[in-house]
């Protein structure tokens, strides 16, 4: 072996072994919660309140909660982030005032989650008066997925062939038909896979909700959109750091970051499943 | 003598029999031209003598590869080695991003020489013999992303030239440059046989009547003839052949 | 009709338009809403809204530093002619001391007679010095108020002490926060970066290519698994671990921190870079073969210099991840407020004290804008950050 063998079998070796070990430790977290996850779930974990100071029962309100809350944020956060993202990549040219949005929602991408926390406390629950309510938690988790959402949206409309648009502008069609009949359709797949991956982001965010929503233990399901909720994050959170009883609440600790973990496995298969089965339709 | 050698090469990308059956051989310092409609496989079987297909996933080789008479698959060679010993030119031009002379200098440097003297001759002599000297000795530190699409080519050739191949086979050359620049090179390939063995593939049937000793058609990945070129030309044997060179299809 | 439909699309346009200003509107509402609330902190007393110090009408003394007052107030100082005044000794006096020396009936049921009371306290003890509320103050009062030096943007970044609840003085000195998050997130980075680099190149250069179509869809869902649930990984795994590792008293330290916080970045960071290397034109790498050169040279002296701004993007964008998670750092760190002096001991990061504080401080109070304005420094970072990768990002498309 000449010395630049040598070298390369050594250097690509270590490679080898480090990414092993990489995807191994990765695995290994995600495999011992899930298994001690799983030997939680049972059908009254996930349809019980908490119950004895959250030792026992489920974990309803949390799911509820969380559910509200990615309702809540993608009833804002999608339509907004679709429309901005068509206006950025069909409607802006490489102008000034491209480059500035573009730096903004990089700028948003980039700020830290509590951040988003403390704006969110201080425009949504006092600056207007929502207080602790899942519609300002809504709007905080909304606000901080935009970003995500405006860039899958740009990348999926990037992807359509430039020859689409020309054709259909050639045909006589205007500018806003073109979208809506030629690029959208076919665009579609990888929006919808976009937002159900943020989706998973939002389930599991906490620092945003903290201040602006979550409550640590409520007995009640919210009534409306001015209630607090729990919220699976949150939940895991409180049972692993300040649980009255941390020893007995465990169990319940594994159950909430198993079932965060399915959502977000969920949500990742879904997205797959979407982008396969919708892309052959536009396909045909 | 044989410079280098297919024999009953069949070549499969996954299920896709890419090349069917080929055998071919090269006499040193002679220009071979291999043409053929896209996609009937030339690109694949100049890859086969530099063992650039395996750089593909999926890919089979059956049949025998041989050059200066010895099997570049034999499970003994090292695949580096064989490179170094067999030059590529590739379609279209690809210089790094890096100096004119850093280009050059760069498969010496990969092979371990690294001495300044030995650098600056090999560069000065492979550039003189591309025939660019002239045009970059006063900018050899200015990056090659600047110089003109036909400059970048002589480059890629200039280094291909620094490791002093045995064999250097280039794939469509020309097609991505001007008249001008094409015709320097179809210059550069004349005085460059003196020297070298050369397997070049053009769609260009002119160039391949300029420059080349021996054309091969190839069709469907099955080689259909191989002879001089201008009996190739004036009196093909196979009746696809002539079709081809009289332009009816391809 | 025609005249119509063109109305329609520029009003469609225009809906377009106002969705898309939304991101930059946020972020300056975040701007202004941090400022709001945080630039409060600066460039007032360090008392709590309506407290003053007050002393005798005699005592030349006219300026306290917080730093004084605090030693005042625990004793270390405990005459005026350390603090430059007369040769007297110190008498501390708070509204919880009246007791001490007025009888309920001198004050009255509903303490009407406090203000009188307070003035007789200062005429007599000339070497007083009062926390009191200005609500009490007489009107004629008998002593002047000491005016305590402002709590400045310097003694916020760099002050070691992070007290905000203390009596009478609060201290926010958030140097230990920005010591411990630096230490967190280079430890983490001293971790995640050669793994998940080497990690990238596996994938991007070695693996066959089935392999890596496996691995990497993998690997970034794994991205996607929320912080809490690394967070709890790390308190009833790598807590204990980092504890009987070391033969620590508590696990709950920076290395915890860092071993978390890089983990978790690895996912991120693989991705990244292995995009950044696959930019990378084919061509070149294959004039590079053909040279002779072996993939590792290839990989060395091609693929990577390539894809150098792609990867330090990604690097620097981890770096401000880092800097700004919060859940996994918040459980696994121990959260004490001393300035870190290694790995193996307990500290605090910026957004885990706001994540740890903000619930339990008063709103618009002084703790409350501290948190605030500890939420400005964060932004600042990103912002910086956020340059910073427009900038080299900038600089590989010349
Ligand atoms: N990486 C690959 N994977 C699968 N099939 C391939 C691959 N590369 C080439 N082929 C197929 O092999 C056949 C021969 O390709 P090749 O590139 O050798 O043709 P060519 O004669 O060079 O064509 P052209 O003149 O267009 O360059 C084609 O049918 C092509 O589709
Ligand atoms: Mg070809």
């Amino acid at each position: 072996m000449t010395r630049k063998q040598l070298s390369q079998y050594i250097a690509f070796s270590s490679f080898t072994i480090i990414s092993l070990v990489v995807v191994g430790i990765l695995f290994v977290i995600l495999g011992f919660i899930i298994v001690r996850g799983a030997s939680v779930i049972s059908w009254e974990f996930i349809t019980g309140m908490p119950e004895e100071g959250m030792t026992k029962g489920g974990i309803l309100p949390a799911i509820v909660g969380t559910g509200c809350l990615i309702l809540g944020s993608m009833i804002f956060a999608f339509p907004v982030g679709v429309l901005s993202g068509i206006y950025m990549n069909e409607y802006l040219s490489d102008n000034w005032f491209r480059r500035f949005i573009d730096f903004m929602t990089n700028n948003l991408a980039g700020v830290p989650s509590i951040v988003f926390g403390l704006f969110g406390m201080a425009l949504f629950v006092n600056y207007l008066g929502f207080g602790d309510s899942i519609i300002a938690g809504s709007m905080t988790l909304g606000l901080l997925t935009l970003p995500v959402i405006i860039r899958t949206t740009e990348e999926a409309l990037k992807s359509v062939d430039d020859s689409l648009r020309t054709g259909s502008l050639a045909l006589g069609a205007t500018k806003l038909q073109t979208i809506r009949k030629v690029v959208l359709p076919v665009a579609f797949p990888n929006i919808i896979t976009g937002l159900i991956l943020s989706i998973g982001r939002v389930s599991g965010e906490t620092a945003p909700i903290l201040f602006t929503v979550a409550a640590y233990f409520l007995p009640n399901l919210p009534h409306s959109i001015y209630d607090q909720v729990m919220a699976l994050p949150y939940h895991l959170y409180v049972l692993a750091t300040s649980g009255t009883n941390m020893e007995e609440s465990r169990p319940m600790a594994y159950g909430t970051a198993f079932v965060l973990i399915v959502i977000v496995l969920l949500m990742n298969l879904l997205a797959n499943f979407l982008r396969k089965a919708l892309g052959k339709r536009v396909k045909m | 003598m044989i410079q280098a050698e297919a024999k009953n090469v069949n070549f499969y990308y996954g299920d896709f029999h890419a090349l069917k059956d080929i055998s071919m051989t090269f006499e040193p310092s002679s220009v071979t031209a291999l043409i053929g409609p896209s996609g009937c496989g030339k690109s694949t079987f100049l890859r086969l003598f530099n063992r650039m297909n395996e750089l593909i996933g999926n890919t089979r080789l059956e049949g025998l590869v041989t050059v200066d008479g010895k099997n570049i698959y034999d499970k003994d060679v090292q695949v580096d080695e064989i490179r170094k010993r067999i030059g590529m030119v590739f379609q279209k031009p690809n210089p790094f991003p890096k100096s004119i002379f850093e280009n050059v200098a760069y498969g010496l440097r990969v092979n371990g020489i690294n001495k300044k003297s030995i650098l600056d001759e090999v560069v000065e002599s492979s550039l003189k013999k591309a025939a660019l000297w002239e045009e970059v000795k006063d900018n050899l530190k200015k990056s090659a992303m600047a110089l003109s699409g036909g400059q970048q080519q002589r480059l890629c050739i200039a280094r291909a030239l620094a490791v002093e191949p045995h064999l250097l086979l280039m794939d469509e050359p020309a097609s991505a440059l001007d008249p001008i620049s094409t015709a320097k090179v179809e210059d550069l390939i004349f005085e460059l046989k003196k020297q070298y063995t050369i397997i070049i593939v053009t769609h260009n049937l002119q160039q391949a009547g300029r420059i080349s000793d021996y054309t091969g058609f190839f069709y469907l990945g099955s080689l259909i003839e191989h002879d001089k070129t201008q009996k190739m030309f004036l009196n093909p044997a196979d009746e696809r052949t002539q079709s081809y060179i009289t332009g009816r299809f391809g | 009709m025609k005249r119509f439909r063109r109305l329609f699309e520029k009003f469609i346009e225009g809906i377009l338009l106002s969705s898309s200003t939304i991101t930059s509107l946020t972020v300056i509402l975040i701007v202004l809403f941090l400022f709001r609330e945080g630039l409060g902190i600066f460039n007032r007393s360090p008392l709590e809204h309506n407290f003053i110090i007050a002393v005798s009408k005699q005592n030349p003394v006219q300026d306290l530093s917080s730093d004084q007052l605090k030693a005042i107030f625990n004793q270390d100082i405990t005459n005026w002619s350390q603090v430059g005044g007369k040769n007297d000794s110190i008498i501390l006096f708070t509204v919880n001391d009246i007791t001490n020396y007025f009888t309920e009936e001198e004050l009255g049921a509903s303490l009407e007679y406090l203000p009188q009371k307070l003035n007789e306290f200062i005429v007599s003890h000339p070497g007083a010095l009062m926390h009191i509320s200005d609500k009490n103050l007489p009107s004629d009062f008998q002593g002047h108020t000491i005016h305590v030096k402002n709590i400045s943007v310097k003694d916020f970044l760099f002050g070691k002490q992070w007290y905000p609840t203390s009596e009478p003085i609060p201290s926010f000195g958030i140097w230990p926060m920005i010591i411990g998050t630096f230490l967190v997130t280079l430890g983490a980075l001293l971790i995640a970066l050669p793994l998940g680099l080497a990690t990238a190149l596996f994938l991007a250069e070695v693996a066959d290519i089935r392999l890596r179509n496996i691995v990497k869809p993998l690997v970034e869902l794994l991205a996607g698994i929320p912080s809490v649930v690394y967070g709890f990984f790390g308190l009833i795994v790598i807590v204990p671990m980092v504890q009987s590792t070391f033969k620590l008293d508590v696990g709950e330290t920076v290395l915890a921190g860092s071993l978390v916080l890089g983990i978790m970045a690895l996912p991120t960071i693989v991705t990244i870079a292995e995009d950044a290397l696959r930019t990378t034109p084919r061509s070149l790498k294959e004039a590079s073969l053909a040279l002779g050169a072996t993939r590792w040279q290839t990989l060395r002296r091609v693929t990577i210099p390539y894809a150098k701004s792609g990867i330090s993007a990604a690097i620097i964008l981890g770096i401000g991840r880092a800097i700004g998670e919060t859940m996994a750092v918040l459980m696994v760190t121990g959260n004490a407020s001393n300035v870190p002096h290694s790995f193996l001991v307990p500290a605090r990061t910026l957004p885990a004290t706001i994540a740890a504080e903000l619930g339990e401080a008063p709103y618009g109070g002084l703790h409350f804008k501290a948190l605030f304005a500890l939420g400005i420094v964060l932004f600042l970072f990103t912002i910086m950050i956020n340059l910073t990768v427009a900038y080299v990002r900038n600089k590989e498309r010349k």
